[in-house]
């Protein structure tokens, strides 16, 4: 049997690369992902790991080294945040075109400026369109389950795509919590050694990354979006099979009390524990509020969204970051257009909320639903509403 | 610990060299490249056993249009500024895979390589962390001193006056305004074993030095002049010649730093005047004659502290 400890999140993420065996680590420090590399060159210097724990000299070469390693043939972990983050943008897109497996835990954080450490999901957010799978967890049990099933499925020679791994910096990175941790027999079972498909090999030369004249580009693109397109099947299948050993079922998007709901609130991360207490309020006091969190991103989970929606006529859509200049925020305008035209009396609205670090309540979440539900009586709302905002 | 990786250590002579090529015929360089020569020799002496990790530039860019490519070693290219980094993961994955016993225990030289843009401007740090963390890997700047892949822009290695389409020269400018960077003084103050400069006009030398450096265990530094028909304006038929002038005249010398100590591999003792490598190359068409003895003075000054640091060594 499994043991169930209290842990602190950030921990949880590194034994479960830990647990998966991984074979390389290159990561950069930075707030608030630094616990997870601690505790990652911590296992391997107590020999707990057999991995190379190589401590790169910025988060572009973490993100170079892995790719390099992926290439080779190694199971390959990273961690990164924020400005980190926006430092391996360039290797993001390369990293699928390569298709290098790597797993990457992103503990979320606003960018600058002005720095700031604290959580929101401008990180990933503008990191969104790369070609990486990207899950987003709630909770502790959820963060190390998630890394263990992003090896499962990167690695799937269906796949073969980078993963990113999101959870909200300090809110949940630094949190401790009861959390069944897995040995590394125990994840054996359901995670086999990766198979390369391709590898870097004196004995069998192959030529990785070469110059892509306009007759194939196209062509090239279209490969990393099939494949991420197609890596959905599998990204449940793999949730599926997760739960047969281990009794933890996970599914694209969750739902909460959205049976006989007229208004939906949408959520991401784990804000959306805060947003139940709220909908359990709203509840008692008689509004019909349900909750749906997307648990996967990319690939956007469109088929899953439309059945949790059906037959509901608001939705509030709440964004950690803002799309400056924009529709409003990426969440709102994507979950916006992806029920265009569906459904004809349903109204969506758009919030941001709780950048940098700024608190985000019961009572925010209360106040969304019932603007929400005022603007779909008038029959129009704001652009999007940046919640709490001080304008002075 | 140079001496016992180096025990077996036999030098290639015009007799001996290698048939093995890592790059094929029919690549896309310019007619009398020198890059693409300098790192042809290099590769031939590490042999058929190794990966090679490519920045972004003109060697990656005539060896690798898709469907084509040129290479007959694993190969891999990711960005501009990574090479260093890349190679990085692949000896460390290496490493960890051997001791797992899930690839053959086998050395396999891990080669980097680079033009001066991808070593000395926007590559410097993720060569700087490469070398300090101490991978077993071989690192290769080919020097053209200056951007051509994108159109002979300058870069910390054009040297000083010469012409490029971001230092051209005119009323307000002489060209390049400052003086190269010397990054075989930078890889060396990491401590690493082994850095050597060399040219394709020697190419025993330059074939020499890179079996050494792929035999050393740990980082080792190359760094390969490499004349560009294209970008420095001269005849595509002249590139070994100027590779030779560039040793005469003192202006790329040619030694080894091993374990930190200087050893000049071509003495000059009666040096051409610089005057005869620049008159054979557009780019320095229109530097006058002050100029000219400006770079004279500049090029005997640093030849002599190379002296000075080789005799040092040779006295210890
Ligand atoms: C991040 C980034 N910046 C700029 C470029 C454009 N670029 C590609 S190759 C190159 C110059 C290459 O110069 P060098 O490294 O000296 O190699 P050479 O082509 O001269 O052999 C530049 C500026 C790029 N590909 N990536
Ligand atoms: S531009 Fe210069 S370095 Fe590049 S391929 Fe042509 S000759 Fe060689
Ligand atoms: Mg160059």
């Amino acid at each position: 049997m499994p043991k169930r400890v209290g842990m602190e999140v950030s921990l949880a993420a590194s034994e479960a690369a830990c647990a998966a065996d991984a074979d390389l680590i290159a990561a950069y420090p930075i707030t608030p992902q630094t616990h997870i590399v601690e505790h990652l060159s911590e296992l391997v210097a107590d020999g707990k790991l057999d991995a190379e724990f190589v401590p790169v000299e910025s988060e572009h070469s973490a993100i170079s080294v892995c790719v390099g390693s992926s290439a080779a043939g190694a199971r390959t972990f990273t961690a990164t945040s924020s400005q980190g983050l926006a430092l391996m943008h360039e290797i993001l897109f390369i990293a699928p075109a390569l298709r290098t497996p790597i797993v990457m835990v992103v503990a979320n954080r606003a960018l600058s400026g002005p720095i700031s450490i604290w959580n929101d999901h401008s990180d990933i957010m503008a990191e969104r369109d790369v070609g990486w799978i990207q899950t987003f967890a709630e909770n502790g049990q959820e963060v190390f389950d998630l890394v263990i099933h992003a090896f499962k499925v990167a690695e799937d020679p269906e796949v073969l795509l980078p993963i990113m791994v999101n959870l909200d910096g300090f809110t949940l990175s630094h949190v401790v919590e009861p959390i069944e941790i897995l040995s590394a027999s125990e994840v054996s079972q359901y995670l086999k050694p990766y198979k390369p498909q391709m590898v870097l090999d004196p004995k069998k030369p192959v030529t990785m990354g070469p110059v892509g004249m306009p007759e194939v580009y196209t062509e090239a693109r279209w490969q990393i979006e099939s494949l991420l397109r197609g890596s959905k099947k599998v990204v449940v299948r793999a949730w599926k099979e997760f739960s047969k050993h281990y009794g933890r079922t996970y599914k694209p998007i969750e739902t909460y009390r959205t049976r006989g709901a007229d208004v939906i609130l949408i959520t991401m991360g784990s804000v959306t524990e805060t947003a139940m207490t709220a909908v359990d309020g709203m509840r008692e006091k008689g509004i019909k509020v349900g909750l749906v969190r997307f648990r996967l991103w990319r690939p956007f989970p469109i088929e899953e969204l439309k059945r949790a929606v059906t037959g509901v006529k608001v939705l509030a859509v709440m964004d950690r970051a803002i799309s400056y200049g924009g529709q409003g925020g990426p969440v709102f305008t994507e979950v916006r257009s992806a029920l265009y035209g569906q459904s004809g009396q349903l109204q969506v609205f758009g919030f941001v909320a709780g950048l940098g670090g700024r608190d985000i309540t019961a009572a925010m979440f209360e106040q969304m639903v019932k603007k929400a539900i005022r603007y779909a009586k008038k029959g129009k709302g704001p652009l999007y509403e940046l919640m709490g905002v001080r304008e002075r | 610990m140079m001496d016992a990786a180096l025990k077996d250590f036999k030098r290639f002579t015009p007799k001996t060299l290698p048939k093995m090529e890592a790059i094929a015929q029919g690549h896309r360089a310019c007619q009398g490249c020198g890059e693409v020569l300098a790192l042809r020799m290099a590769l031939k002496a590490i042999g058929k056993n190794m990966i090679v990790a490519s920045a972004t530039g003109c060697m990656e860019i005539i060896t690798s249009p898709y469907p084509q490519t040129a290479w007959q070693v694993p190969w891999i290219h990711v960005a501009f500024e990574n090479a260093a980094a890349v190679a990085s993961g692949i000896e460390a994955a290496r490493k960890v895979l051997m001791r797992k016993r899930r690839i053959p225990r086998q050395r396999t030289t891990i080669v980097a390589m680079a033009g001066d843009g991808g070593t000395a401007d926007i590559g410097l740090q993720a060569l700087s962390g490469a070398l300090e963390r101490g991978h077993d890997f071989v690192y290769i700047c080919l020097d053209n001193e200056a951007y051509m892949n994108t159109g002979i822009q300058r870069s910390s290695c054009t040297p000083y006056g010469a012409m490029t389409t971001t230092s051209p020269p005119g009323k307000m400018s002489i060209g390049q305004h400052t003086w190269k960077k010397n990054v075989p003084a930078i890889a060396a103050a990491h401590g690493i074993p082994y850095v050597a400069t060399a040219s394709p006009a020697y190419y025993t030398d330059l074939m020499n030095k890179a079996k050494k450096a792929a035999m050393i265990k740990g980082p080792a530094y190359l760094h390969l002049y490499s004349p560009c028909p294209t970008g420095w304006r001269h005849a595509g038929d002249l590139a070994i010649e100027i590779s030779r002038l560039a040793v005469k005249t003192k202006v790329f010398p040619l030694y080894e730093v091993v374990d930190g100590r200087y050893i000049l591999t071509r003495k000059i003792k009666k040096p051409k005047p610089v005057k005869e490598y620049l008159k054979l190359q557009g780019r320095f068409r229109h530097l006058d004659e002050e100029t000219i003895e400006e770079i004279q003075q500049r090029v005997d000054r640093e030849y002599e502290a190379l002296v000075r640091k080789a005799a040092l060594a040779e006295a210890e």
